[in-house]
């Protein structure tokens, strides 16, 4: 562990040194005397930021490390009742919902969202005026918030008069009652978050795809790849990192969607879309059960740790292995 | 010069052909993805715009036939909704501002300034950008219910409500985020060393070193990362819902998302109270395009 920060120190030092001195070196008291303005200066600086980084993220984390060891509730006396709240939701049918749920939903959408914001960014990959159009036109659903998008989407989605079914009917189809199907609603608020979010990861995507190497592409051409072989072994290759940092986006929101539920279905019918987050936020804040609800939550950040994690790790392998 | 032409002809001709036909689809299969995207939003501002009695009946026409703005006129008498705009875009004006100024701030101390701890603060930051808000959450509620000599609580933090029911209670758990401290400071570290190192020969302040030399030249970041700010506060829907329950301090989305359930059936009211809140954001990003995809290609980057 303190080999690597010697290390750094002293590539940094030596940075340093190469670098042009940064003012005539009077002597080394004139030195230290502007190095301890500087320190106090950055401190001052950070003051805010670090004062509410302690106060609103380290003191509330601890905070709700403590409380779901106990039945914390506002009101009444709080006793610490140990791993009590952790075994209970073993034994608990609504959190194995919520859990489920919300599984589904990431299990939808992550692979979704991935596919139809590199799709799209491949598509408006080229420098060109109407490719900029597109762009704006594309991005659009991402400005609305998630609530006017669930209200559009309520619309969209009626049974009988929303776009949805009418389109469906064309074609001899008799849609689904959607957002009062529990078949079909957390299917509905997946292509609705997927709709709402995949232009701003289109972006990204733009991005990354500035730095896949047109040369190489046009070697690979040369060598007589067709179009998918090109997408497949050099830009797919060339957006790895994209990918990965995308995926991983898309895996932590998704593991906290609340919003869509909350505003659409409030978690019905009958608990289809209750997700994490909504029964953290009932549990906590409908029913006060503050220590069960914190409890929750630590299992939920867990899980996106493990995800991003094992995500990292793929992703890296990945990329070494090619 | 002739015969070459001629000689290629063939090729081009092909290749033409080819690239026009791609083009072609290539079109095609933009308009339609952009209808996906853009026609949602033109379908809810046409409902909002047709009275009652056609929003069932002519649901399929895009253009009303009775154009009207009863809708929008109802949402602004039943509803304080005028409040509820001027609620969101307080909240959401104060959260850009501090968020701007506290992250030049701070990010400029960790991109240009040396002292000791500064790995510490930047990790700190760099980590907490990792947790997800839910597991704050309720004891950042608690923290701003029981927070001592706010809103009647006594120095022990009891006895009143602290912060809960009060624009304070959004703005100051967000006032600095480590995104923007982040952010800034990548911002900070692309600009040239020289510069601060002149005016500190020249005998100029850390202070005035900020102010004058760096934060100038970032103005386009702070803008990029105002505009992001500004969304993301104007579009915030759990924290408000969870702080501010006297319905004067609604914000427009905890509004609109009562509508949904109260409104269940009456479309116009809901679709015109929609489209009113995404106005605000709808302008910014017309007019700011440039620093929000510029803003979100950055924050790949990282």
């Amino acid at each position: 562990m303190t080999t690597p920060a010697a290390t750094r120190e002293r590539t940094s030092g030596r940075s340093a040194e190469a670098r042009p001195a940064p003012f005539p070196r009077r002597s080394s008291g004139g030195v230290s005397k502007t190095m301890r303005r500087q320190a106090v200066s950055a401190w001052l600086f950070l003051c805010v930021p670090i004062v509410l980084f302690v106060v609103f993220l380290l003191v509330p984390i601890a905070w709700a490390l403590y409380l779901s060891f106990t039945d914390y509730a506002v009101i009444g006396d709080t006793t610490w009742v140990g791993a009590a709240n952790y075994v209970r939701m073993w034994t608990d049918p609504y959190f194995w919902i919520a859990l489920r749920n919300t599984t589904v939903y990431t299990l939808l959408y992550v692979p979704l969202g991935l596919v139809i914001a590199l799709g799209t960014a491949l598509l408006l990959n080229r420098d060109s005026a109407a490719a900029r159009v597109f762009r704006t036109l594309f991005y659009i659903p991402v400005v609305s918030s998630t609530v006017a998008t669930a209200s559009i989407w309520f619309w969209l989605l009626n049974p009988q008069y929303g776009i949805f079914n009418v389109v469906l009917g064309w074609f001899g189809i008799d849609g689904p009652a959607w957002l009062y199907d529990s078949k079909w609603a957390m299917f509905a608020i997946v292509l609705m978050s997927v709709w709402a979010g995949f232009g701003a990861n289109m972006i990204i995507f733009l991005g990354g795809l500035q730095g896949v190497s047109p040369d190489l592409k046009e070697a690979a051409r040369l060598d007589g790849a067709n179009a998918w072989q090109v997408f497949w072994h050099v830009t797919l290759p060339g957006v790895s990192k994209t990918t990965y940092l995308v995926a991983t986006l898309l895996i932590i929101a998704a593991f906290q969607v609340f919003d869509q539920a909350y505003v659409l279905t409030k978690g019905g019918p009958g608990n289809s879309t209750l997700t994490l987050v909504y029964y953290i936020y009932n549990q906590g804040f409908g029913s006060l059960k503050m220590g069960y609800a914190s409890a929750i939550s630590f299992v939920l950040f867990l899980i996106i740790l493990v995800f991003s994690l094992v995500n990292a790790r793929v992703s890296n392998a990945k990329a070494d292995g090619r | 010069m002739t015969a070459a032409r001629s000689a290629t002809t063939p090729v081009t001709r092909r290749r033409t052909r080819r690239s026009i036909l791609g083009s072609i689809a290539w079109y095609v299969g933009a308009t339609l993805i952009a209808v996906c995207t853009v026609g949602p939003l033109l379908w809810t501002i046409s409902t909002s715009l047709k009275p009652a009695a056609d929003i069932l009946s002519g649901y399929l026409e895009l253009i009303p036939r009775n154009p009207t703005v009863e809708n929008y006129v109802t949402v602004f008498t039943d509803t304080p909704f005028a409040r509820y705009l001027f609620n969101s875009m307080f909240l959401a004006v104060a959260g850009t501002v501090t968020n701007v100024v506290f992250g030049s701030m701070g990010g400029y101390a960790l991109a240009r300034l040396r002292f000791r701890g500064r790995r510490v603060v930047f990790g700190g930051f760099l980590a907490s950008m990792m947790i997800p808000t839910i597991v704050t959450m309720i004891p950042t509620f608690l923290v701003l219910r029981f927070f001592p000599l706010a809103g009647g609580n006594d120095i022990f933090g009891q006895g009143g409500f602290g912060f809960i029911n009060t624009y304070w209670a959004v703005i100051i758990p967000f006032a600095a985020g480590p995104f923007a401290v982040f952010f800034m400071k990548q911002v900070f570290e692309a600009l040239p060393d020289e510069l601060g190192e002149a005016a500190r020969v020249d005998g100029a302040g850390e202070f005035r070193i900020f102010s004058r030399v760096y934060a100038p030249l970032a103005r386009t970041g702070m803008a990029v990362l105002g505009v992001l700010t500004f969304q993301a506060g104007w579009n915030s829907f759990l924290w408000p819902l969870i702080v501010l329950n006297d319905p004067s301090l609604f914000t427009v989305q905890v509004a609109l998302s009562s509508f949904i359930t109260e409104h269940e059936t009456n479309y116009g009211p809901l679709m015109a109270g929609t489209i009113a809140s995404t106005i605000p954001v709808l302008l910014v990003f017309v007019l700011a395009q440039r620093y929000i995809v510029q803003g979100v290609a950055h924050t790949a980057s990282k």
